[in-house]
């Protein structure tokens, strides 16, 4: 038999799946259409039996995994939903239009659910300056999502950019959206009894992104450049048209359920409505309003064309529907009606093209327990012994590592981004969290004192040298981020950016962070209720094959009582500076930005997280912000103590005089970036109430200086001074190392 | 005094130009969309920021050609209130409201930040409860800000009292590396010759509460509602 199945990115044993339940031979629709929704992408064929580890529930959980995006409630009145996906490869083909698009799929997720957009956030991994192309995979990705985000009015509020060697022919690109809903009137993808019509508004649909799914289930090879006619273009003009369509038809209350077309295009949302409704659906493609000519039924099917949605409307409301397209000059069109047997039918011009089990599209799509052990590089990255290393100077090693893409500052990134737009920004980027307000829920009449906190995380290489701890670490990173600004973790979405699954060495690294994750997050009481898993990010070449570092990104959010009554990151009145947190655990420098930058050394073991100790400390810091005890809060994460001390300085008038006296060697005791840990300030008439809490939580203090009205910079170490300049030479290598290495177009 | 805010596929600070108007100022304040012709009901109206049609051509260039902005025009010249924040500016220079244009940053991206502009002119409409030489604190957020008119105009402009707000430093002196979009004379808002047409490229409308880290925006309209 020839390998039909190969050109449609099947197996042979899933072709044959296929034949056992049709009883007879797919046609070339039908092939594209399976291809495509069972890919990795579509149908998370290699994770799900893992996924099911997470702990999903909670009292103010509405909606949990499953669904475009998860929702949590904020109050009574308002409602969140929320989601982090990715769009890694296609924004290593086409940087531009490839992060663009990823901004526009994860908008219409959570629009998808009735929710308004009002905040973005963006993961980033690129490889370092030394690969020619980082540069332009910086700027193309980086003005692609300014391009699309700005447009469409949603701000950026959040994110980080990451560069490590193991992402440079495949950058990683994680959009995360938030939008609001009224209690009570989510949507999902739904219909509720047949007869019922789907209704396709938004652009066009033309022959872009076809078999994108796919491409983004295989890896990279050297033939790269063909693929280009996969990645989508992504308008966000018909993007904003489209919110502002879809929020006048759900305040209207005109449609059942909706499912925006992203991967696997008509057929794809056309299945989720009906196997998640138990029912079936026609599809008359010949009523899809092209924007190309002679496209045929396979192209109309499983284009991927942007900015469209599938809505479940009752025929009366069409109309109705039809007229506000028509007034954001939308298309619109009835394309389709849910019928009452299980089965997907698309008909051209009458003609029957494909005819399957929406069953077999959806529920028994392949599900793989993948075999898995450890790899071999584990036991070479745990012969580390930091009492070896040779000692080096403070001063040196600390304007080194400000001037490391990352750790200075990404001004270069988000100014390009409009994080202020709506109006609701309260702390933007820079600081631990962004908080917004939210001045009305999409009417004036709805509104909340409330505030949201969102923090974005994801430490790959702590996830390299330890999935199951680095899994921990980044949960417990992400939370405490958000206790830093005062906002209580609520709930986390994930995107898990592995590589090639069929190697054992990736799903053992893919198995064990989930499980460390998982634990983290039953530990700390926060649910996952949304995500996507992105696998072969791989890249094979002549010589090497290449797969990212692990990289869980978490995009934890969070309530703040008030929202205006939030700490920031950095220091705004004189203030004593403590260290608190879990100040016991032997301070290591393992997988460390200093052992990397300083002894090119990407070596150890992560330090583990001591979950109890930690929530007890995101506690605290809720506390402290409730009772406004504390000045500024900040996390102890990538460069170490000295280089967060410094972050909370720089961009204000203050100085630091730090004093330590310690057992460590000062590189260990600046540098190692054990978790659990942040740097408080806190005026000297409540410096005794604080550390009697911490004491009384069971955590531990440490005094460690102080902020100056001189904007100069003193460190002193068991009575020695180590460094004593003024800050700004500090300041400019942090500020400007980014955009050096960028150059200045 | 009744104020409209301008609506067009695309806008999107109309919400927030129109939650400053309703909730902090407490007047009068509808929206209007890009099909209305008829203003006369309205004292002032506000075009807001965001990428009308998609800034397809130019910046402001479609919504300029809309029967709103053919309303916008001839409400201008019975010397009505119209004011421009960012995508308004540009959109009332394609209109020939407002002298000059408006070119996309020398840098070629987009910038949002928080900017100093200086007050160069406190008797307009737009300024007068201000002071000459007063530093306010307001955020851009734009990729076309760029503004442009020839040295001829400009000294006109100048002469005029035309021009309302240059990007100074905090100390409120004007120079170069404060300017972040490379226009000339640093130049960040003017008006038209008869003073009833004012467009400038930083939003206000983020600069209106102190929660939001300044309330200098509020100047702006409050110098108008003491009319």
């Amino acid at each position: 038999m020839e390998r039909v199945w190969e050109a449609y990115g099947l197996t042979e044993e899933e072709y044959r799946k296929i034949l056992k339940t049709l009883k007879r031979e797919p046609n070339h629709v039908e092939l594209g259409v399976l291809g495509a929704l069972w890919s990795e992408h579509c149908s998370y064929k290699s994770s799900k039996k893992h996924l099911k580890k997470f702990p999903t529930k909670a009292e103010w959980v509405v909606q949990g995994p499953g669904e475009n995006a998860g929702v949590v409630k904020i109050d009574e009145k308002v409602w969140v939903a929320f989601k982090v996906e990715s769009h890694n490869h296609p924004s290593y083909i086409e940087p531009f239009h490839g992060a663009a698009t990823g901004v526009g799929g994860i908008i219409r997720d959570v629009l998808s659910m009735g929710a308004r957009p009002i905040a973005l956030a963006d993961s980033l991994r690129f490889g370092e300056f030394n690969y020619h192309e980082t540069k332009r995979l910086v700027k193309g990705v980086v003005s692609g999502i300014s391009f699309y985000g700005n447009c469409i009015g949603v701000p950026t509020v959040a994110g980080e950019t990451v560069f490590e060697p193991s992402y440079k022919t495949n950058p990683l690109v994680n959009a995360f959206c938030l939008g609001v809903i009224p209690a009570g009137r989510m949507y999902r993808a739904r219909a509720t009894r047949e007869g019922q019509l789907l209704f396709l508004i938004g652009s066009s649909t033309g022959r872009d992104g076809i078999f994108g799914a796919v491409m983004a289930s295989g890896e990279f090879s050297e033939d790269v450049e063909e693929k280009r006619p996969n990645v989508q273009i992504g308008d966000p003009y018909f993007g904003k048209k489209l919110v502002e369509a879809i929020m006048e038809i759900v305040e209207k209350d005109l449609i059942v359920g909706m499912q925006d077309l992203g991967a696997a295009g008509l057929a794809g949302s056309a299945s989720e409505i009906a196997a998640k409704s138990e029912k079936g659906v026609e599809l008359y493609l010949e009523n899809v309003p092209l924007r190309e000519k002679d496209m045929n039924p396979y192209e109309i099917l499983l284009s991927e064309s942007q900015e469209r949605m599938l809505l479940v409307v009752e025929e009366e409301n069409v109309e109705k529907v039809k007229e506000i397209a028509n007034k954001w000059h939308l298309e619109g069109a009835v394309v389709g009606k849910i019928t009452d047997d299980d089965t997907f039918r698309a008909y051209y011009k009458g003609e029957l093209v494909a005819e399957l089990p929406v069953s077999l599209i959806v529920d028994e799509a392949p599900v793989y327990d993948r075999p898995y052990k450890e790899p071999e590089y584990m036991k070479e990255v745990r012969n580390f012994n930091q009492e070896e290393l040779p000692q080096t100077d403070v001063k040196e090693a600390l304007k080194k590592l400000l001037s490391s893409p990352n750790i200075s500052c990404k001004e270069w990134v988000y100014t390009q981004y409009d994080y202020q737009v709506g109006t609701n920004t309260l702390l933007i980027p820079g600081h631990d969290a962004a908080v917004l307000r939210l001045k009305w829920v999409l009417r004036p009449e709805l509104t909340t004192e409330k505030g949201i906190a969102i923090s974005s995380e994801g430490n790959g290489r702590m996830v390299y040298l330890n999935p199951y701890e680095g899994g921990k670490f980044v949960v417990a990173e992400v939370c405490r981020n958000l206790a830093c600004v005062g906002a209580k973790p609520l709930a986390i979405t994930d995107c898990l950016n592995f590589g090639n699954p069929e190697r054992p060495e990736i799903m053992w690294q893919f198995v064990k962070a989930v499980e460390g994750m998982a634990e983290a997050c039953e530990e700390l009481g926060i649910p996952v209720v949304s995500g996507n898993v992105s696998l072969y990010n791989e890249t094979v070449e002549k010589n090497e094959i290449r797969n990212v570092f692990p990289t869980p990104i978490v995009v934890g959010v969070g309530v703040l009582e008030k929202a205006e009554k939030y700490t920031p990151s950095k220091v705004e009145k004189e203030s004593e500076l403590y260290l608190v947190g879990n100040l016991e655990e032997n301070l290591r420098l393992d997988g460390s930005e200093y052992l990397k930058v300083i002894h090119g050394l990407i070596k150890g073991d992560v330090p583990p997280v001591d979950l109890e100790k930690e929530k007890i400390l995101i506690n605290l810091l809720i506390s402290f912000n409730n009772k406004e005890l504390i000045t500024c809060a900040h996390d102890v994460s990538v460069g170490g103590l000295l280089i967060a001390l410094l972050e909370m300085v720089f961009r204000t008038p203050y100085g630091l005089e730090v004093e330590v006296y310690t057992d460590e060697r000062p590189d260990v005791f600046f540098f190692s970036e054990n978790p659990t840990r942040v740097i408080i300030g806190v005026e000297s008439d409540k410096a005794e109430e604080v550390k009697n809490a911490v004491e009384k939580a069971g955590l531990e203090w440490m005094y460690i200086g102080k902020t100056t009205e001189e904007k100069k910079i003193k460190v002193t170490f068991n009575g020695d001074t180590l460094l004593e300049d003024e800050l700004e030479e500090y300041e400019k290598l942090w500020r400007t190392s980014l955009e050096k290495l960028l150059g200045s177009t | 005094m009744k104020f409209a805010v301008c609506v067009f596929p695309g806008s999107n600070c109309d919400y927030d130009t129109y939650y400053v108007i309703r909730d902090i100022l407490e007047k009068d304040v509808e929206f209007v969309y890009w099909e209305e012709k008829n203003l006369s009901k309205y004292d002032v109206v506000v075009l807001p920021g965001g990428f009308s049609f998609g800034d397809y051509l130019r910046p402001g260039a479609l919504a300029a050609r809309t029967p709103l902005a053919q309303a916008i025009y001839d409400f201008a010249q019975k010397g009505k209130y119209v004011i421009g924040i960012c995508n308004g500016f540009q959109i009332l220079t394609e209109l020939g409201l407002l002298p000059g244009a408006l070119l996309p940053n020398l840098n070629m991206r987009f910038v949002c930040k928080w900017v100093n502009l200086r007050v160069e002119n406190e008797r307009s409409a737009f300024t007068r409860k201000l002071e000459k030489g007063d530093v306010l604190r307001i955020p851009i957020a734009h990729h076309d800000g760029r503004y442009y008119v020839p040295e001829e105009e400009l000294r006109k402009m100048e002469e005029n009292g035309q021009i309302l707000f240059r990007y100074c430093d905090e100390q409120g002196e004007v120079k170069e590396e404060v300017n972040p979009n490379g226009s000339v004379s640093n130049i960040a808002g003017v008006m038209n010759k008869e003073g009833n047409v004012f467009g400038m490229m930083p939003h206000p409308e983020r600069a209106s509460e102190d929660i939001l880290g300044s309330h200098d925006g509020l100047m702006l309209w409050y110098s108008l509602l003491s009319d």
